[in-house]
């Protein structure tokens, strides 16, 4: 694995990943271990014994709800959701196909909105998630109910000083992270 | 008291009524709130899970923007209110950060703003001065409250305890609703994952769902849109998934309060529940 991955594992988490000592008080508290391959304890395990890369495929990545349980409760102090985020920026970048559907997707998708618009334009972002999972009709009867009750705004409120909000993505792209 | 107002993108779509209630409850009982001047999105998940700078510069334009009007923030959206703390907390502890982020935004930070959410805010006011206001008393009710992940996790940006939350039913106490004991009120909703995980997130909303009924809840209490959402728009999804036959009404807060306060039910957006809540307010007399 590369020396940029290991270094920015390592800055992500801002803590020792050998403190680790598998008590698994993070996996016993995590409300999605039931639907994760790696258990958040075995991300752990794996990152000490330098296997990484074998996470960087792993469904674990995007079906933790950043929920933060893990962070709370493990004695040792480590940031498990903050370095299942910077697992995730890597995952990305070893396997661009993952951002074709589910969490990733969504992620993008989400991001495309805040930087056309400012905020984000739940109409459209719907839409565009939905169309490009293919499963158009998906919620009908959740959109239908939330427009005859105002809950959706047809159209995109924009901020006003879209260029500040291009400079901070602009920034990013940078590589400024 | 004086607050700069965060709305964040849900409260201006789905959680309007979420909104509309923290105006009219906040108006009622003083508080003033001024609208954060072209406000932007926090970047919410999305953001933490693709790139730490935007993560941080996000909600730091925010911050910058309640620093030039001289207030401390109200973020009621518990999403927000935790993407703000922890952008706060970056910009203190990593200087080389700051700095880019200075740099991207062309702005500076002093770093004194203080970000309150809604439970902060309301238990700041006191028990008296809520009690004062209760006209209409919901003796009879029983509620869960419903705390969800990011207003007490992680502990660095926390607004309560991160295990045993009690500050909602502090605020509560005075409308003498009864709020329950139960084992649900920090599970997480799977808010994030609605949309790219489906099934995962139903079940999380199930099991919630489930701790609430099994102590006889009447009505959940939140203060988050995207709990909201998940468990009041989502409830029908999840029995037609599990075959359950839940329909516990979910409250904002917010609403609650102003119910107790003898507030108009339609301006407090209580017309927009998924969930029918009509039988839940006959029982206090609503
Ligand atoms: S709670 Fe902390 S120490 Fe225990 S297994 Fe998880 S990461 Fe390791
Ligand atoms: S943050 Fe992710 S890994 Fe940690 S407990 Fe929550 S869902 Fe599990």
């Amino acid at each position: 694995m590369n020396e940029n991955f290991w270094s920015e594992v390592n800055r992500a988490a801002g803590q020792k990943i050998t403190h680790c000592y598998q008590c698994g008080k993070c996996t016993a508290g995590c409300p999605v271990a039931f639907a994760m391959d790696y258990k958040p304890h075995q991300i752990l395990r794996l990152l000490q014994l330098g296997r990484g890369e074998e996470l960087l495929s792993s469904r674990a990545l995007w079906v933790c709800s950043s929920c933060q349980t893990c962070t709370t409760r493990c004695p040792c102090h480590i940031d498990l959701a903050r370095l299942i985020d910077a697992l995730r920026f890597f995952s990305r970048q070893a396997f661009p196909q993952v951002t074709r559907h589910g969490m990733p997707l969504f992620n993008e998708v989400f991001l495309r909105s805040v930087k056309r618009y400012g905020r984000v334009y739940e109409l459209g972002l719907t839409l565009q998630f939905n169309l490009k999972e293919r499963k158009v009709w998906r919620d009908l009867d959740l959109g239908h109910f939330m427009l005859s009750r105002r809950k959706i705004r047809l159209l995109p409120e924009p901020v006003e000083n879209r260029k500040e909000v291009a400079q901070i993505f602009s920034a990013e792209k940078e590589g400024a992270r | 008291m004086k607050l700069a107002y965060y709305p964040g993108c849900s409260l201006k779509g789905t959680a309007r009524e979420y909104d509309l209630s923290t105006r009219l409850v906040a108006r009622h009982l003083g508080l003033e709130l001024v609208e954060i001047p072209d406000w932007n999105c926090c970047g919410a998940t999305a953001a933490h899970s693709t790139s730490h700078f935007l993560a941080v510069a996000l909600p730091a334009r925010v911050l910058a923007l309640a620093e030039d009007m001289g207030l401390d923030i109200l973020s009621p959206c518990a999403a927000c209110y935790q993407r703000l703390r922890a952008a706060q907390e970056e910009l203190k502890r990593d200087p080389e950060l700051k700095r880019q982020v200075e740099g991207a935004l062309g702005r500076t930070f002093e770093g004194r703003v203080r970000v309150f959410s809604l439970l902060e805010a309301l238990a700041q006011l006191g028990e008296e001065a809520l009690a004062a206001q209760v006209v209409r008393p919901l003796k009879g009710m029983q509620v869960a409250c419903y705390y969800g992940c990011l207003l007490v996790r992680p502990p660095l940006t926390s607004c309560d305890d991160p295990e045993q939350p009690q500050l909602m039913e502090k605020i509560l106490a005075p409308t003498k609703v009864d709020t329950l004991d139960w084992g649900g009120k920090n599970e997480c909703c799977g808010a994030s994952l609605i949309f790219g995980a489906r099934e995962v997130a139903l079940n999380l909303i199930k099991n919630i769902l489930h701790a609430a009924a099994q102590v006889r809840a009447h009505a959940l209490v939140t203060a988050c849109p995207l709990c909201h959402a998940n468990l009041d728009l989502r409830q029908k999804e999840v029995n037609r998934f599990f075959g359950t036959n839940f329909a516990i009404p979910v409250f904002y807060l917010s609403q609650l309060l102003g119910i107790a306060m003898g507030l108009n039910l339609r301006d407090l957006g209580l017309g927009s529940h998924f969930v029918d809540p009509r039988r839940a307010l006959r029982m206090v007399g609503s």
